[in-house]
């Protein structure tokens, strides 16, 4: 243990704490913040599982689970960029990329499938990063413009959209997203060495701190020698490299480059992060919360699909209002703890 | 010299020249895409091919307007082109009733969005961008429910409205430009405006100087989703069809290309609705000038990527001075 | 005693900024172990002679050596890495990350896998601030900690990175006085360390408390340098101001007149203002014509006070009258209504609205007098702006200048005028001469003065205390949001206030050393 709070006062410390008087009920504010959705992943589980037979079987959890996979890639590279105070609004239309890319290098083999996409989409992530890093645009303009450049270049390479490049079921590429390990689908695999890896950096490598700092505060970051704009320009980059490779991998998992999946995705990895209790305003976030975001996403989207009479519309609609009831409760925490 | 000395004295010429684009660079693109049109277009100097362009511009500057109020107010509004969908869906379902309630049922839909995103903004401080991403979900999702798929509009007012013109100038054209001319009036003459602009510049000097600040950004989405709802009409009567999956896709990203492309600042307290309307013709032009040349839609978009880097490149060193 | 070693200094130093000549051919020099005061009033070039030394401006001419060798740092990092450290003003950590991780940011102790050892940063970090008087817990986020204790944690972590030279750019504007004692502790330490100190501040007896050596700018140019003991107080301000002696004394420090015909009725009753944890149960009145000065140490509710008069702030509880009517509290346009203005202490993000014009800026709380049916009347906003700028002698290239280009004294006027505009019947003004050179500070006394003989109820905030004391009728004292004191008649001086506020601070505090006036 390292010492606390009550060691630390036997010394009669001259600058008094003023924040004391709130801190418990601080504490329940951040609870809250980290947790609650994950109690609302819980309970909403729990009832669907009460309520429809079918919703707590094998097969339907492993298809939530695969499906899950890929936006939580997604979502992950988000964190980061929303943890910095930014938000990349491109990487839907770079998940689509990547998996064209991918399903059409996947004829040269799985080496070509997987790094061509990544170096496409980090590219893109890379241009992003410096035009927000160093040109000091703002990131909502750039990325939404990066989001139409991405689109662009997935038409120009698809006839318009009119020609779908398959992925050949019997190649390696198409095991990463269609096998199994253990009886567990690859790609839920590979989300979750990309989760602990992101946790781990994020907590406890220097890059990680720098993440922090520049969305807590990017001049005091400065002055206190974190690399505010190599901090920016990588996480964008981060970003682009995991949609690229997120679209990468549903493209094996779905044996072909299909051009109309995934645009709007960035909402729905947006909402998962925010849902998860990181910070829009940046400086405050965990890679755990988004991973809990995307599950809750994808438990209400299939309690919604088993409702046999709702249309898949509202789907959006759920969407819609949760991120709404997440970002007022946030907002309202958020300054609740300052008036504090 | 560093980085950080020479962003700190940046040659004055070409701060100047910073200026200039951002204040009359839209003009000029306009001038010059006319220009090499003319020369080197077939057929693109006809009272046909005029109109065409004049209607297809219209609802992008329509919606453009909504949101050069939105983003003199240090905001942003992208929620508009579901909003778009949603007025459509609406028009459809209200057809029945003659298409002036529906018109009406749409803008009432609009403003109804915009009030939402308002009072999010205004009252619970929620980031303009969150808040009205929201909404962009949402509408979209509810549009779709209240319209499942695509469905054909057939009512002659709307079709004429669509379609015909007036001296040659189309109707779309036409309202599109009165609704400029009143947007415009807005900002400049009245107190609203004045407000406005205040508010952009600095929302903590408008409150202590007893703004209505929560009432003026209210009336600001409001107003917005009011315009996207028009807008979402028009194109209804113009397509003489509701399609709500996919009207108004981007169109968020054209509407502020078209704003910042025109001259207003992202960081607010400027409004200029004339860049704005120039804004909105150079993407139109733009568009029409690469598929006129054969170039695939593929290539407008990344060119429009472009343009739009651009537009807050220029501006970006104006906010240095 | 020899003098001791030269660690940083510059001759000759020259930096210009488009038409202004910022710092004209200034030598300074900082010595291990000395702790250096450098001291002018706004504008006389303090703050970019720190920002060349710590590497954000580069000098156009002139030399700076650093530990006896020739040095140019690009950039503020570079300063810092060299040994140069900086306390600004403001905080400047990151308030959602912990202490420790503040404490620690960019070289934390790492366990062999190169991962960040937490352990070790927690128990270093607590060991650290313990001498700097500061026992918390270091793993919450820095936001939880008073303002004193985060620039507590700021100065441990610009010591700690082996600092030759700290630089404090006022570092006590938002200590409590125990506060202050503690960073003096901490400053002795370090000169007994043979570190250089260079000290900013306004306060005089903070200077002669704790600095060895002044260095005294004016206009961009170096007017005197020397052991602090040399120069005795009324000398350092004639200095700085570029007065005489003799007219210091005789004019006072400030503009105004004194004692002003006051009404009986009070126009403002502010009754039982409760807001928690910042205003206690506060009641004050203003007459017509009376200029209440409102006393008491940073924190103590001053702002605050003023601000949920205005209606900027909601209240727990508490009445609000004007001229007897009641007025809803936490509302500003309620609150301008009856006719209360506020002149905001943060002037330049609260007050004026930077990239409008003079014009907007003066129209702007009036507008909707000046409009008919929502639609501006030009002709009503030019009379009005006219008639003020001619009035309060606003110096700008004329109505459409933007406010955000005029200096910090016009900008007050401006402010001023925007509310005159409205007629108001009481005026609050919270620091209303601060930054602003002293030309400006001058009229915009006399102007306080002028508005309150009108018949106007004026509260006055101010951190100075000669224009606290002979500004006001009558001075409120508050500590901790609750009042404490009132000086009212004969009682009205600098002593009184002073032994009313240390007064009060003794009251709660444990030691007796609390004040050092």
């Amino acid at each position: 243990m390292t010492v606390s709070y009550e060691d630390a006062v036997v010394d009669k410390p001259t600058v008094e704490e003023p924040g004391e008087r709130g801190s418990r009920r601080d504490r329940l504010t951040a609870l809250a913040q980290q947790h609650g959705a994950l109690v609302a992943l819980v309970v909403i589980a729990a009832i669907a599982s009460l309520s429809f037979d079918s919703f707590a079987t094998g097969g339907n959890i492993e298809n939530m689970a695969v499906s899950s996979a890929f936006l939580a890639v997604v979502a992950l590279g988000m964190t980061f960029v929303i943890i910095t105070g930014g938000i990349d609004l491109s990487v839907g239309s770079v998940f689509v990329l990547g998996g064209v890319l991918a399903a059409w290098g996947s004829r040269y083999g799985t080496v070509v499938a997987l790094l061509l996409p990544l170096a496409v989409c980090g590219l893109i992530g890379l241009i992003n990063g410096l035009l927000i890093a160093r040109s000091r645009l703002a990131p909502f303009i750039v990325t939404l413009a990066a989001m139409l450049a991405a689109r662009g270049i997935m038409l120009s390479i698809t006839d318009e959209g009119a020609q779908t490049y398959l992925v050949d079921k019997k190649s390696f590429f198409a095991d990463l997203g269609q096998g199994k390990l253990l009886g567990i689908g690859v790609p839920v695999w590979i989300t979750a060495v990309l989760f602990i890896t992101g946790a781990v950096v994020l907590r406890r490598s220097r890059f990680g701190q720098h993440v922090y700092a520049v969305g807590g505060n990017e001049d005091a970051a400065a002055l206190m020698g974190a690399p505010v704009a190599r901090t920016k320009t990588l996480v964008y980059t981060l970003s682009g490299l995991l949609a690229g490779f997120a679209g990468a991998l549903n493209a094996a998992w779905l044996a072909s480059g299909v051009t109309i999946l995934g645009f709007g995705m960035e909402l729905d990895a947006i909402a998962a992060v925010v849902i998860g209790g990181t910070l829009l305003s940046g400086g405050l976030g965990f890679v755990s919360g988004s991973l809990v975001g995307v599950l809750l996403l994808k438990v209400i989207q299939n309690v919604i699909n088993q409702i046999g009479s709702l249309d898949s519309a509202y789907q959006q609609v759920v969407s819609g209002a949760f991120l709404v009831v997440v970002v007022i409760a946030q907002t309202w925490l958020g300054r609740r703890r300052q008036v504090l | 010299m560093t980085d950080l000395a020479l962003g700190k004295s940046l040659p004055a010429d070409r701060a100047q020249l910073m200026r200039w684009l951002q204040d009359y660079g839209v003009y000029a693109g306009v001038t010059a895409l006319l220009l090499f049109n003319v020369v080197f277009t077939e057929n693109f100097v006809s009272g046909e091919n005029f109109r065409t362009q004049a209607v297809q511009v219209a609802p992008v500057l329509i919606v453009a307007l909504g949101m050069a109020l939105a983003i003199g107010s240090e905001g942003v509004d992208l929620s508009v082109g579901s909003v778009m969908a949603l007025a459509t869906s609406l028009v459809s379902l209200y057809l029945g009733y003659g298409p002036w309630l529906a018109l009406i049922a749409a803008i009432i839909g609009g403003m109804v969005c915009g009030l939402l995103s308002g009072s999010l903004i205004a009252y619970i401080g929620v980031q303009p961008i969150v808040a009205t991403l929201a909404l962009m979900v949402g509408c979209r999702g509810l549009a779709n429910v209240f319209l499942p798929q695509l469905e054909t509009v057939r009512d002659d007012t709307m079709a004429t409205l669509g379609t015909g013109d007036i001296l040659g100038i189309p109707y779309l054209a036409l309202i599109a430009a009165a609704l400029a001319a009143l947007v415009a009036f807005t900002v400049k003459r009245t107190t609203f405006g004045r407000q406005l602009l205040a508010i952009g510049d600095s929302r903590p000097a408008a409150q202590l100087a007893g703004l209505p600040v929560r009432r003026v950004l209210i009336m600001v989405y409001v107003c917005s989703g009011a315009l996207a709802a028009i807008a979402g009409f028009l194109a209804t009567a113009r397509l003489q069809a509701s399609d709500p999956t996919s009207l108004g896709n981007l169109m968020e990203l054209s509407a502020i290309t078209a704003v910042v492309v025109g001259g207003t600042p992202l960081s607010g307290g400027r409004v200029r609705i004339g860049g704005t309307v120039a804004g909105a013709i150079l993407i139109q032009l733009l568009t029409a000038t690469l598929i006129k040349h054969d170039l695939p839609s593929s290539a407008t978009q990344i060119a429009q990527a472009v343009v739009i880097v651009l537009a807050v490149y220029a501006a970006r060193e104006r906010g240095k001075q | 005693m020899t003098a001791p070693a030269e660690v940083l200094a510059v001759r000759g130093l020259t930096k210009r900024f488009p038409g202004v000549l910022a710092l004209d051919s200034v030598d300074f020099t900082a010595r291990a172990g000395e702790v250096h005061a450098l001291v002018g009033e706004n504008g006389a070039g303090k703050s970019t002679l720190i920002k060349v030394l710590t590497g954000v401006y580069h000098p156009d001419e002139g030399d700076l050596t650093y530990r006896g060798e020739p040095a140019a740092f690009a950039t503020p990092l570079a300063a810092q890495a060299a040994g140069i450290s900086t306390i600004y003003q403001e905080v400047n950590l990151i308030p959602l990350m912990s202490v420790a991780r503040n404490l620690f940011m960019d070289r934390e102790p790492k366990n062999r896998l190169g991962l960040i050892d937490f352990r070790r940063m927690h128990t270093e970090a607590t060991r650290i601030l313990r001498d700097y008087g500061v026992g918390v817990d270091v793993r919450r986020p820095l936001r939880d900690l008073g303002v004193g204790a985060q620039q507590m944690v700021a100065l441990a972590r610009a010591v700690s990175v082996d600092a030759r030279v700290v630089i404090m750019d006022e570092p006590t504007s938002s200590l409590e006085p125990r506060e202050v004692q503690t960073l003096f502790g901490v400053i002795r330490r370090l000169r007994e360390q043979g570190i250089a100190v260079v000290y900013v501040s306004h306060r005089m007896e903070e200077l002669y408390a704790i600095c060895d050596a002044v260095t005294v700018l004016r206009d961009g140019r170096l007017v005197h340098t020397g052991p602090l003991a040399d120069t005795d107080r009324l000398t350092l301000v004639s200095l700085m101001l570029g007065r005489e002696l003799g007219e210091v004394r005789a004019e006072g420090m400030t503009k105004f007149t004194g004692d002003h015909e006051t009404g009986t009725e009070p126009v403002l009753r502010a009754e039982h203002l409760t807001r928690r944890h910042e205003l206690h149960d506060i009641s004050l009145t203003i007459r017509p014509g009376e200029v209440v000065g409102l006393g008491g140490l940073l924190g103590s509710g001053r702002t605050e006070t003023a601000k949920a008069i205005a209606g900027a702030l909601p209240l727990g509880s508490g009445k609000v009258t004007v001229a007897g009517a009641p007025v809803r509290t936490g509302s500003t346009p309620a609150a301008i209504r009856a006719g209360i203005s506020l002149l905001p202490e943060d002037r330049k993000s609260e007050g004026i609205v930077p990239g409008l014009s003079v014009r907007e800026n003066i129209a702007l709380a009036a507008l909707p007098q000046m409009s008919r049916f929502g639609l501006v009347s030009e002709a009503a906003i030019d009379k009005v702006v006219e008639t003020f700028m001619k009035r309060l002698q606003i110096k700008a290239s004329g109505p459409h200048q933007k406010v955000g280009e005029l200096s910090g004294g016009n900008q007050q006027k401006v402010l001023l005028a925007r509310w005159l505009a409205m007629q108001p019947k009481v005026l609050l003004l919270d620091e209303p001469t601060r930054g602003i050179d002293v030309g400006a500070k001058a009229e915009v006394q006399k102007l306080i003065d002028e508005l309150a003989e009108d018949g106007l109820g004026v509260l006055l905030i101010s951190s100075d205390v000669e224009e606290l004391i002979e500004g006001s009728d009558r001075v409120v004292v508050l500590r901790d949001g609750a009042v404490v004191g009132e000086l009212t008649g004969d009682d009205v001086t600098e002593d009184r206030l002073l032994q009313a506020i240390a007064a009060a601070a003794e009251e709660a505090a444990d030691t007796t050393e609390a004040v050092t006036p």
